[in-house]
């Protein structure tokens, strides 16, 4: 038998989402839309008597008259008309119950489809639980419709629509006669079919409101969340990143121990190894991050903060929705700009992901670590700041300055007559489902692998060769590498960088930093023959000791301003071109990135030459 | 009496959803998000740094909206519930 084909539609802050996991379980697929860049769900489900399910969760509507890519896929996915997308057999549509003066016109919208229909109203407990009475054969009367209750976040939630769905198919319901008033006919369907219809919560999420939107409180409360978040990614992530890091290098010893000496060992080892190992050592840092991001986003805290910040971007000619794809970037850009899906306006997402890469992502952190500690006194200032921190946080405001400085130029270079909108919902507060939250993160986490499994791997495998091959000639002095192509590259761009104070060693290094930033630890660790690049934390710790008898602090400074811009990660232009599908945006960021790096590269040095 | 007028904590009514120019797609999504005659709505807060955005509650549902887009959205105070 084919599988049954169920879409899952609904306004945003349904529950949708919640309900689609609680069916599917971890049987999902994340993809994207043929010739869109809007985020496809499909999951795998099977009813209590065995039909086989194929269930869409379609992007989050508030009408069939889109104003968003991802609302015209919900309407041309329903309608069927969508191109390589099955029409759907069944809809199930999703309304909140404690919103349903919001949520039933769509419903009604869904009636006009010509296909057949199933309200799930999800969150029935949270309307029981508020006194709200909803008299269900007299809704399913009046929709035209059948009605399930379920509850998306609960265990067997979903039961009364699991039988639904095994009775018999519902018919198709009668379109509502155009030209009708939608609002006056649900509000008429509310006045006969729900009791008490203010829920009791409201006056919770007033409360909860009064503080978290306040002038002076809202921006106080935001600062403390961002302060806990970046203390759980640097500090807590620590301990797993030192597990990671001490079992990637067992892993390389063990491994290299029962090859034979040869091309191949060290292509596993410093290759493969040594440079997946060094990427997916940020996996902790990354989840712990995500998991934060995913419980603001879950308990309706994010648009919150997008609303306290919309003022501040307006500045730079962005709206608050850019807030959550540029803290996303703060972990990596790559994550950051899927994220800007969620802006709506073109030129808005645009310049979003133009400026992403700005932003400092962990992977600098190894670099600025390591050359803070080489070159900045660990000293008091003021009593209380440490210098060394002052310089790191420094780094990061020159990242969001900067941004913000690059957004408004790029306004103002391409203005837009249209107006610049906000149009957000403020949904209702509520505790971060553990399944939702797991599900996504694991979604996150698999996303990332797959990038270390195939660009980074392949790269660092790429480079790996650069800088191993030709080998030097017998009884040559001096590091390996000094002979291979990566050495004589490094060479040849000497005349380029020598103006901020490089040296071929960091020429060198900047080659294999391409692939992912912190890789140039490793690399220069090798560049200054310290053995392999395998064990990062050891070769920076004897690195950090020896860097300032070889480099002026006015080269490591311009270095450490070259990290703030340099587009040194292939990953992230690649997703740029994923998600623009433009080669020309990948040209114009590579090139302005390159360009304020060498700027600021080379102000810094003859700066600093100057004291 | 327009929405981006209103005194924060203030109930009032909407009389009607002026279009500016025409189409205006911000118009029409704030009808289908229940900006229609008769609606209760109120400003529940005001965001730092000018009071821009503005955050509306109307039936259950809060959203945050421009002073621009508030412009669009006609009201009077409603009178105390008797």
């Amino acid at each position: 038998m084919t599988p049954l084909n169920i879409a899952l539609v609904g306004n945003p802050n349904c529950g949708k989402t919640a309900l689609f996991n609680l069916l599917t379980g971890s049987r999902q697929k994340v993809a994207n839309y043929a010739g869109a860049t809007v985020e496809r769900k499909e999951g795998w489900f099977t009813t209590p008597a065995g039909r086989s399910v194929r269930l869409l969760d379609l992007p989050g509507a508030y009408s069939l008259n889109a104003t968003s890519p991802d609302e015209a896929v919900t309407r041309d996915v329903c309608a069927g008309t969508y191109r390589g997308e099955t029409a759907p057999d069944l809809l199930v549509c999703v309304a909140d119950a404690t919103n349903l003066r919001l949520h039933l016109r769509f419903v009604l919208e869904m009636r006009s489809l010509g296909r057949p229909v199933v309200l799930a109203l999800n969150m029935i407990d949270a309307a029981q639980r508020n006194g709200m009475e909803i008299d269900l054969p007299r809704l399913q009367a009046e929709l035209g419709m059948p009605v399930v209750p379920t509850v998306g976040i609960r265990r067997n939630g979903a039961r009364d629509l699991l039988a639904r769905l095994d009775g018999v198919p519902p018919p198709v319901p009668l379109p509502v006669p155009p030209g009708t008033d939608l609002h006056a006919m649900v509000r008429q369907i509310l006045a006969d079919c729900v009791t008490h219809a203010t829920p009791l919560s409201d006056r919770m999420e007033e409360r909860l409101d009064r503080w978290v939107l306040h002038p002076v409180w809202g921006p106080v409360i935001l600062l403390v969340l961002l302060f806990l978040m970046f203390q759980a990614v640097f500090a807590w992530a620590q301990p797993l990143m030192d597990g990671i890091d001490a079992g990637m290098g067992l892993l390389g010893e063990q491994v290299g121990r029962l090859m034979p000496d040869g091309v191949l060992r060290s292509l596993i080892v410093d290759g493969v190894i040594a440079g997946a190992g060094s990427v997916v050592t940020f996996l902790p840092q990354i989840l712990i991050l995500f998991a934060w991001i995913l419980a603001l986003e879950e308990s309706g805290y994010l648009p919150r903060a997008a609303f306290l910040l919309d003022r501040l971007m307006s500045i730079a000619g962005l709206s608050g929705r850019s807030f959550i794809p540029l803290l996303s970037s703060f972990a990596c850009a790559v994550p950051g700009i899927m994220a800007t899906r969620t802006i709506q306006n073109p030129r808005d997402r645009l310049v979003t992901i133009l400026v992403a890469p700005l932003m400092t992502c962990s992977a600098r952190l190894p670099i600025y670590t390591l050359l803070i500690g080489a070159f900045i006194p660990h000293r008091n200032v003021a009593g209380f700041m440490n210098l060394q921190g002052l310089v790191l946080f420094g780094l990061y405001a020159l990242g969001i300055v900067s941004a913000l400085v690059v957004a408004r130029i790029m306004r103002w270079r391409n203005p837009d007559r249209r107006e610049a909108t906000l149009l957000m919902e403020l949904p209702a507060y509520r505790l971060p489902n553990p399944r939702d939250l797991a599900l996504g993160l694991w979604e996150r986490a698999r996303i990332f692998l797959m990038r270390v499994g195939t660009t980074i791997v392949s790269l660092t495998v790429l480079l790996w060769g650069l800088s191993s091959f030709p080998k030097p000639p017998a009884g040559a002095v001096g590091p390996a590498i000094d002979w291979s192509l990566a050495g004589r590259i490094g060479h040849l761009m000497l005349p380029v960088f020598a103006p901020l104070g490089f040296n071929w060693q960091i020429c060198v290094a900047l080659i294999p930093g391409l692939a992912a930033r912190e890789v140039a630890v490793g690399a220069l660790a090798t560049v200054y023959s310290l053995g392999s690049g395998a064990d990062t934390d050891q070769a920076a710790l004897q690195l950090g000791g020896m860097l300032p008898t070889h480099w002026s602090l006015a080269t490591a400074l311009s270095l450490l301003a070259w990290y703030v811009y340099a587009p040194q990660c292939v990953a992230t232009l690649a997703v740029i071109r994923r998600e623009t599908g433009s080669w020309r945006v990948v040209a114009l960021t590579a090139a302005y990135l390159f360009a304020l790096a060498y700027a600021a590269a080379f102000l810094t040095y003859h700066i600093a030459r100057m004291f | 009496m327009r929405l981006n007028d209103l005194p924060r904590g203030t109930d009032a009514v909407i009389d009607s959803v002026d279009d500016n120019g025409s189409p205006d797609p911000v118009a029409a999504r704030l009808r289908e998000l229940g900006f229609v005659p008769g609606e209760a709505v109120r400003i529940v807060a005001t965001a730092p740094l000018g009071g821009d955005p503005l955050a509306v509650r109307i039936g259950f549902t809060r959203f945050a909206l421009r002073r621009t887009e508030a412009q669009r959205v006609r009201v009077h105070v409603a009178k105390a519930a008797a």
